[in-house]
């Protein structure tokens, strides 16, 4: 390991010694006493788990359209068919790619305000409204629509988190090897049973990476829920958002304190990942 | 009858054109060639994998040209046997007739049926993790019969063998065939193997495949033309 590794190990080490060493167990207690705060836990834990399931629902089946229209056996077919057809595809293909990695680049307030205008248009204010009826009908007449409401919060979270977790299920798939599932295929299965039967049990260690990956990347979410849902005490708050109210009303102990929850949290997880997906590796079979 | 008519196939600079040959029904055909000849993609092509440029392909008096893979009727065992890692043996056996809506009891008896035939019971309940490398082509080749197929195309199903293991599996082969009465084309680069088990022979040749011995042909003008 280069110096700079080194160096970069001694960092991260470094300030998480300094915050244990900054804050103290009054400090933490005294903020899990507070309603609000536990308000934000709540939150977090729920709409973390939200979005990364909702993650996980788009990640799925576009990680593996996207490793399986690349896959090698898919080019040849295509430029069997046609040469121009299969530029058409490729274009298409690097189009879709690069559009899926905006989420990722994009300054996370950039996502924030671009999430607020699409609501500020005809179909997203409807949206907005239904989405408002929806909850009334069910009898949370607490959430009036999705900006500035609960709804922001893991939507804006799912904006970015799904981006890390449609990476994770592409670089999955195109480590699974496609041939059983074509030799599924003149077995008598469908495509869709080709997926679901032989390639995804394949993949569950890329799954369980993915959703940890969501979940993780949802809970150190700050800027779009800034932006789009707001820091409405036991409203729209979140850890992240917690962390920074308490800076900004320059209760620095309290901001350490609620850093601190995040850090043990996204500690929890990352060891939970590691220990779930033990054993994986990128040769063929089942992969993270 | 397995006919193949004018075939046409492109991928990149590589092309199979005009390629016809005739298999009986019930027949145990070989087909030999020199590596990166095609015999790969030519199968591929039967078994509906890849899409050909032209020509048509027919089995039992119905064309399957453009048929999907999945209604072609048609076994196959790839080279690497390609078993699915997270199924135990005798889910991969029974796949082909769980995905076609068989009864269980009817699967049930099916696999059992295949497994004693092949000798793998006592593989049944474990995963292909492990296995050696003739148990996952017996494993491989009880999954492609395990639905009656009309034929069964074998991609060098022995290639990776030791000798002992081979010379079982040869044997196994020809008995299966029998007893399945099943349609085989079966692409090997061993001579020997392709004279033990064949009954017709072809050979993939500069695109072009050419018919070079049946049964009632000498083992001897069989393998010198092999």
């Amino acid at each position: 390991m280069s110096v700079f590794g080194v160096f970069y190990l001694a960092l991260i080490i470094a300030m998480l010694v300094a915050d244990f060493q900054f804050a103290n167990w009054s400090d933490m207690s005294s903020l899990l006493a507070d309603e609000r705060v536990r308000f934000s836990i709540w939150l977090s834990l729920i709409s973390c788990t939200i979005a990364a399931i909702l993650s996980l629902w788009v990640a799925i089946p576009t990680g593996f359209l996207l490793a399986r229209l690349g896959s090698e056996s898919m080019t040849q077919r295509l430029g069997q068919q046609s040469p121009g057809c299969h530029r058409l595809f490729n274009w298409a293909r690097y189009f879709i790619d690069t559009l899926l990695d905006i989420p990722i680049v994009l300054p996370p307030l950039v996502v924030g305000i671009s999430l607020l205008v699409l609501f500020q248009t005809s179909a997203g204010r409807w949206l907005d409204q239904r989405t408002g009826e929806l909850f009334a009908s069910l009898g949370y007449a607490g959430i009036r629509g999705i900006t500035y409401e609960i709804p922001a919060v893991i939507l804006a979270q799912f904006t970015v988190a799904a981006a890390f977790a449609v990476r994770t299920m592409r670089n999955t798939f195109e480590q699974i090897d496609d041939r059983p599932e074509r030799v599924a295929l003149t077995l008598g299965a469908s495509h869709y049973q080709a997926f679901s039967m032989v390639a995804l049990p394949q993949a569950w260690r890329g799954i369980v990476a993915a959703f940890t990956l969501a979940w993780a990347r949802s809970l150190g979410e700050f800027g779009p829920i800034l932006i789009f849902a707001g820091t409405a005490r036991m409203k729209t708050e979140v850890l992240s958002t917690t962390v920074y109210l308490n800076f900004q009303f320059g209760n620095l102990r309290g901001a350490v304190s609620a850093s601190l929850i995040l850090v043990t949290l996204a500690i929890v997880v990352l060891i939970l990942t590691r220990l779930l997906t033990l054993g994986g590796s990128s040769k063929k079979g089942v992969i993270v | 009858m397995i006919s193949v008519q004018q075939l046409l196939l492109r991928q990149g600079d590589f092309e199979l054109s005009q390629i016809s040959f005739e298999i009986p029904l019930n027949s145990y055909a070989i087909l030999m060639g020199a590596t990166g000849s095609g015999k790969t993609t030519l199968l591929e092509s039967i078994c509906g994998l890849r899409t050909i440029s032209g020509g048509k392909i027919w089995i039992d008096g119905d064309e399957i040209t453009r048929t999907p893979p999945a209604q072609r009727q048609i076994g196959y065992v790839p080279q690497d046997s390609s078993l699915f890692p997270t199924m135990k043996v005798h889910r991969q056996i029974a796949f082909g007739m769980e995905v076609r809506g068989f009864s269980q009891a009817e699967r049930g008896q099916r696999v059992e049926e295949l497994a004693s035939s092949l000798d793998i019971t006592e593989i049944l309940d474990r995963y292909p993790r492990g296995l050696s490398g003739g148990e996952r082509q017996r494993v491989a080749l009880a999954r492609a019969l395990s639905f009656r197929p009309r034929l069964l195309c074998l991609d060098e199903p022995l290639s990776a063998l030791d000798d002992g293991t081979r010379s079982n599996l040869t044997r196994l082969l020809k008995k299966i065939q029998q007893s399945e009465s099943v349609t085989v084309l079966h692409i090997t680069h061993n001579v020997e193997e392709g004279i033990e088990l064949g009954t017709v022979h072809f050979r993939l040749d500069k695109g072009q495949v050419r018919s070079v011995g049946c049964e009632d042909s000498s083992d001897k003008n069989t393998a010198r033309t092999l």
